[in-house]
């Protein structure tokens, strides 16, 4: 009965589908053309918007929250159909989200009954766009070490400080905050604060990074006014929503390693750049060194592939996470800039590049990315960081 | 991937574990080795484990055997490799086994896999003849003279060879010393005249033998599968092997994790367990990342050989090249946590180190299987 259902379901999203996704969502889709959604959302193609509000209005662009907040209210098979759907038609994310993937899942949890159904909705529609804060100069893997200062001032919050590494700062409406609200404890003097970052007092300011990009911004607070109905959950409990979220956003890095879409600009896989830029003879690779650099990556990014699969697996038999899971952030990210470094190798000084005539955009595009790669292991918690959690968790070291 | 594991498999690895535990703990080996012992494994014990299936796990019913596969049989090996169980399940079971499996005719089949299933006969593949695995360098003769054949040639580094009841030969019947091409398996009775055979103790306390062939004479009924044809069959042979022998790898890899973990925990210096110390939790953190891909590859390479995937190849290079390495890795991280006492025959680890190496050297160390892998990729 219950198969029958799904099917049921399969087949009416594949019509609705059909239906609704225009065709230029149905093609790959280059980077700048992202949809972030927000009060000043930009649609480069203006399918996207179409496609963006079609998805929006089932709820799909967050397909498991329930429909009460704009959620598609799915069980979790029908999201997998979804999702299989989607890949079907190879169509683009209707909405790339931080309150998707990281504040929604939280708030659910922790949030009050008002603040879901003021915020939760306006995250489906991709109408707030919203940021992360974090991490402070004082406190990168130290993050319980944060000092931006929140106090009761009767009738509303009072926050100063500063933030950095605050993710498209610059481009977000809101933003979800850790602030101080106890000096006297470390953990237990947090909480976790949301704010319109049109609120006076905030200021942010793009920071270039060594890609020549700049996504992260320093993020200053002064004597910003929050209305107290803007924390979510109790006073000095945010540290165990802080902690969830790092989760969600663990799983969204550690994924890199694989070398997939993307990785590398769509330059190829290794054996096919090491004959373009090094050459072959009689059908190998005319470096002996190389070529077993290039069978370490291929082995090991395979064993690591096949372990996120096992973990999968074991997951759905019920066996948990399991501890496998530990090492994903730590493990893929280390390959992950391998995979660049052995890049740079192969290609020489056509990876060196930084703009302009004598390279192709898709080297241009290594040399960037190979510079990107070098922050996979410090955010979201740094490789020493993984390791004393899988030293003390998962093995029991002791301190 | 068969990964989660069937009742039956549960249950076949839950006898493995205690089996190996009780009756051929890792002091079973320290005594074969203390005493010289002249068969370098217990028969009793062999027996026992035919008994228990293990013998036959590769063997179909009709044999004897229990046909439990590939994953079976790797849960039985994990279990072996914990202990440093010496036993004939490579040899036997694994090479001569397989190949019989693979190439042999009905009465082979029917004579040989019989008696591997009860634990009644040792066999064992006489294949290397060089320092390093190479399968295809065969320099053995094999000359049709008549209705027979005549071999000449030396053999090395074969496992079990100087108890086995009967040998496994790879020989050459026609081309160069390197082709793929012109290579005969033939099956050789190491008392026939001309056979000689010398046993080689090798620093795992494991058996091994050199044996030289002066110009034995076989009859043409002891070829295994197809004269000049035999290259396909070893290679087959070699991948369950290898990826076989991975699977008792990876027992002796997690085994030497355990029990360093368990020392950094009790052994104390400077007023402190030394398990305290970050120098010393991040190696081990990152040996626990790269153990579960070893268990990854593993499970991975046995599940290709129990559903005859098409990149058998590929999987059995990337988990014989994995396990060679991490197991050289984790017995050189373990010793040199133990401390001085690493250095000591009294503790473990040392045994396990001096394993791992002859595993890893056994059929084709990590340079051969990167070295194999692309070529099989085409780079």
């Amino acid at each position: 009965m219950q198969m029958e259902a799904l099917e049921k379901f399969r087949q009416e999203t594949r019509a609705w589908l059909e239906e609704n996704c225009p065709p230029s969502m149905r093609t790959p889709m280059p980077e700048e053309e992202t949809v972030w959604g927000g009060r000043n959302a930009k649609f480069v193609n203006p399918d996207a918007k179409v496609w963006l509000d079609r998805m929006a209005s089932r709820g799909w662009t967050a397909p498991t929250w329930p429909k009460e907040y704009g959620g598609g209210g799915l069980t979790k098979e029908e999201n997998l159909v979804l999702q299989q759907e989607l890949r079907r038609i190879k169509a683009r994310p209707a909405l790339s989200s931080f309150g998707i993937w990281m504040l929604g899942p939280a708030l659910l949890e922790f949030a009050n009954e008002e603040q879901k159904k003021e915020h939760l909705p306006k995250i489906v529609r991709g109408e707030i766009r919203w940021c992360q804060g974090y991490s402070e100069p004082g406190a990168g893997s130290d993050l319980a070490g944060l000092q931006t200062k929140c106090e009761d001032k009767g009738d509303h919050y009072l926050v100063n400080g500063q933030k950095i590494w605050t993710s498209y700062a610059d481009k977000a409406d809101w933003i979800f905050c850790l602030v101080r609200t106890d000096t006297t404890r470390k953990h237990d003097g947090i909480s976790f604060l949301l704010f319109d970052m049109m609120s006076p007092g905030v200021e942010a300011r793009p920071i270039t990074m060594i890609s020549g990009a700049s996504p992260f911004c320093e993020t200053f607070f002064t004597d910003v006014k929050v209305p107290k109905g803007n924390l979510v959950g109790e006073l000095n409990k945010g540290w165990t929503i802080a902690k969830r979220l790092l989760q969600h956003e663990r799983e969204m890095i550690s994924g890199m390693g694989l070398g997939g879409v993307g990785a590398g600009g769509g330059i190829g896989s290794l054996e096919q750049v090491a004959k373009e830029y090094f050459g072959e003879e009689n059908g190998k690779i005319a470096s002996p060194s190389l070529r077993d650099h290039i069978t370490r990556q291929k082995m090991d990014s395979k064993a690591f592939a096949l372990t996120m699969q096992r973990s999968a697996e074991e997951a759905k038999a019920g066996q948990g996470p399991g501890a496998a899971s530990s090492i994903f952030k730590y493990y893929g990210t280390e390959l992950n800039k391998r995979r660049y470094e052995l890049l740079l190798e192969l290609m020489g000084t056509k990876a060196l590049g930084w703009e302009g005539e004598g390279f192709t955009d898709g080297e241009i595009n290594v040399t960037r990315s190979w510079l990107r790669s070098k922050g996979n292991s410090i955010e979201g918690g740094t490789s020493e960081v993984q390791l004393n959690v899988v030293s003390k968790r998962v093995l029991g070291l002791p301190d | 991937m068969a990964l989660v594991l069937t009742e039956e498999q549960q249950l076949l690895r839950d006898t493995a574990t205690q089996f190996f535990q009780e009756r051929l703990p890792i002091a079973n080996l320290r005594k074969l080795r203390d005493t010289n012992d002249a068969t370098g494994f217990d028969r009793e014990a062999w027996k026992e484990m035919a008994d228990l299936g293990f013998a036959g796990i590769m063997i179909s019913e009709k044999y004897g055997g229990t046909d439990f596969g590939p994953v079976g049989l790797g849960l039985v090996l994990e279990q072996a490799g914990r202990t440093l169980a010496a036993s004939p399940l490579l040899s036997t079971v694994l090479l001569c086994g397989s190949a019989v499996q693979l190439a042999g005719n009905a009465t082979q089949r029917q004579d040989i896999l019989s008696a591997i299933a009860a634990g009644e006969r040792v066999m064992a593949l006489a294949l290397e003849e060089g320092a390093h695995h190479n399968p295809t360098r065969i320099a053995t003769k094999a000359v049709a003279d008549g209705s027979s054949y005549r071999i000449t040639g030396s053999k090395t580094f074969v496992l079990d060879g100087h108890v086995a009841d009967q040998l496994i030969v790879v020989a050459r019947t026609s081309g160069e010393e390197n082709d793929r091409s012109g290579i005969t398996l033939f099956l050789v009775d190491p008392k026939a005249e001309g056979v000689k055979i010398t046993r080689t103790l090798m620093v795992d306390s494991r058996n091994a033998a050199n044996i030289e062939f002066h110009n034995v004479a076989v009859p043409s009924s002891a070829v295994l599968g197809s004269v000049d044809g035999g290259n396909d069959v070893l290679e087959q042979v070699l991948d369950i092997a290898r990826i076989g022998l991975s699977a008792e790898m990876l027992g002796l890899v997690q085994q030497t994790f355990d029990v360093t973990l368990a020392y950094l925990k009790e052994r104390k210096q400077f007023g402190k367990v030394i398990g305290s110390f970050q120098a010393l939790q991040h190696r081990m953190a990152v040996l626990f990342a790269e153990i579960e891909l070893c268990r990854s590859v593993v499970l991975d390479g046995l599940s290709a050989l129990e559903e005859r995937r098409n990149d058998v190849p590929q999987i059995a290079s990337i988990t014989k090249a994995r396990l060679s390495e991490i197991s050289t890795l984790m017995t050189n991280e373990g010793l040199q946590m133990h401390g001085g006492m690493g250095m000591t025959d009294q503790f473990d680890v040392g045994l396990y180190m001096k394993r791992a190496r002859v595993a890893a050297a056994s059929f084709g160390d990590a340079n051969f299987h990167r070295e194999r892998y692309a070529t099989l990729e085409g780079y």
